[in-house]
């Protein structure tokens, strides 16, 4: 039976490990190659690497961080932040990442999502989406690291991506990130009943709970989060985690 | 030494970087030169299997390959892409694969009575041994990979078929005839399962 994936997302800033709160109060904790390591002795299903200033400090992807990151990770991996071109995702690629992920050129110049999927194929190429409700309570896309509001509807958006090629949707709510609150179930819910490439969800998981609650109520294809991997008990201790495996099977599938 | 052939459809890197951590010694190349002198072949891949055919071509692979193959019968081992263009051909393109199998290669397509199965298949899945090999080595219990595939191969012999696994159907995971072996799943990309399969395909003498 095809398991359900439970994605760890891991924040790059400055080559170090770092958690958000809404997209601020970066907080660090700790080396990635380190919590590679850890997590490949969990046997987690696949990890996200996002660099998160890449694309507003103006810089190209870590390559040297992502090269070794690549080299201790034996499980599938994508990386996002900072990706312009078909080149940088080629290269990435030939370092041994499975995936990309684009936010900003998603929306910026669309072309590149139509361009990289013919070329390496729908799987590899993710959209990602960072959503947050503007003053009338409306959900809109962001781009720049959350900084940058545009016009978008993100069903809206997601459909046209997925027209464009890309194979799977990260979908990002900004009001929940690091809250460990719960997903935005009804934006889960809405996006994914428009496309029929799988939708990730992120942003708020707290507990296993809210796992099932975002593929059972929200029908997601799958699930990712950042403070419920690092953080442990109510004084947000760091500490890496995953699961069990039967664990995670029993509640999700 | 084992060559790991790259013929430019990705994921090199990961497999190189499998093989280093289980302390073998493997190149990645496109030189016919260098797969001549090899004792083991790995062919990767992600991708069309057209482009892949195409790709071999253009490279001057395929002599060099065949040969190797089929008649200095060093063990071969292709993931993923790299399985299905073991076969006759694939659903996805007009051009003959290698042929090194009795099987084709053919779409996953589920004509709506499972709408929620998406293609590709994508994540992690039970891989059940239908066969005792040494590939499989030291395997017991249930063993878990990572796929991401849309086509999968149609052996025409049951004597072939290493492994299956379900998604909709039953499907070939793992296949080998003699020297030639494929699985349809990524080893490079799953933990101790897919390290115990380099492990054996290591140690495999044909």
């Amino acid at each position: 039976m095809l398991r359900t994936r439970v994605i760890p997302c891991l924040l790059l800033k400055n080559e170090g490990l770092i958690k958000t709160v809404k997209f601020k109060q970066p907080r660090y904790v700790g080396d990635p190659i380190n919590a590679v390591k850890i997590f490949n002795e969990k046997e987690v299903d696949e990890l996200i690497f996002l660099d998160i200033t890449a694309t507003i400090e103006n810089r190209r992807p870590p390559i040297d961080l992502i090269t070794q990151i690549a080299s201790e990770c034996f499980m599938p991996f994508c990386y996002g932040g900072g990706i312009r071109t078909v080149e940088d995702i080629a290269e990435l690629f030939k370092l041994g990442v499975e995936k990309v992920a684009i936010n900003t050129q998603a929306v910026e110049n669309p072309s590149l999502i139509k361009r990289a999927a013919e070329l390496f194929g729908s799987q590899s190429i993710v959209v990602s989406i960072d959503v947050k409700k503007n003053l009338f309570g409306k959900n809109r896309v962001f781009t720049q690291g959350g900084r940058k509001s545009t016009n978008l509807d993100p069903i809206e958006f997601a459909v046209q991506m997925e027209q464009a090629g890309a194979g799977e949707i990260f979908l990002n709510s900004i009001d929940r990130d690091g809250t460990m609150q719960g997903y935005d179930l009804e934006l889960i819910g809405q996006v994914s009943k428009s496309v029929r490439i799988p939708v990730i969800a992120c942003g708020g998981a707290g507990k296993l709970d809210d796992f099932a609650d975002a593929i059972k109520k929200a029908g997601a294809s799958a699930v990712s989060a950042g403070s419920f991997f690092v953080f442990q008990g109510s004084h947000r201790a760091v500490l890496i985690t995953y699961p069990p495996v039967n664990e995670l099977e029993r509640r999700l599938n | 030494m084992i060559a790991i052939v790259d013929y430019k459809m990705g994921n090199v890197g990961s497999i190189a970087n499998m093989l280093r951590k289980i302390g073998e010694q493997a190149v990645v190349t496109s030189d016919a030169s260098v797969i001549e002198k090899a004792e083991k072949l790995i062919l990767p891949g992600v991708g069309s299997f057209n482009t892949g055919m195409v790709n071999l071509d253009e490279l001057g692979l395929l002599p060099v390959l065949n040969r190797r193959a089929i008649e200095d019968k060093v063990p071969v081992l292709g993931i993923c892409l790299g399985m299905q263009l073991l076969t006759r051909g694939s659903e996805e393109g007009n051009l003959p694969g290698l042929g090194w199998i009795d099987a084709e290669t053919v779409k996953f397509k589920f004509n709506g009575e499972q709408p929620n199965l998406k293609v590709p298949h994508m994540g992690w899945n039970s891989v059940v041994i239908r066969q005792r090999d040494g590939i499989f080595e030291d395997m017991d219990g249930e063993s878990r990979f990572y796929f991401v595939h849309s086509y999968y191969v149609r052996s025409d012999q049951e004597s072939d078929v290493l492994s299956t696994t379900h998604y909709g159907h039953d499907f070939v995971s793992a296949v080998r005839r003699g020297n030639i072996m494929g699985t349809q799943f990524h080893p490079e990309k799953s933990h101790k399962f897919g390290t115990n399969v380099f492990k054996n395909f290591v140690k495999i003498r044909c």
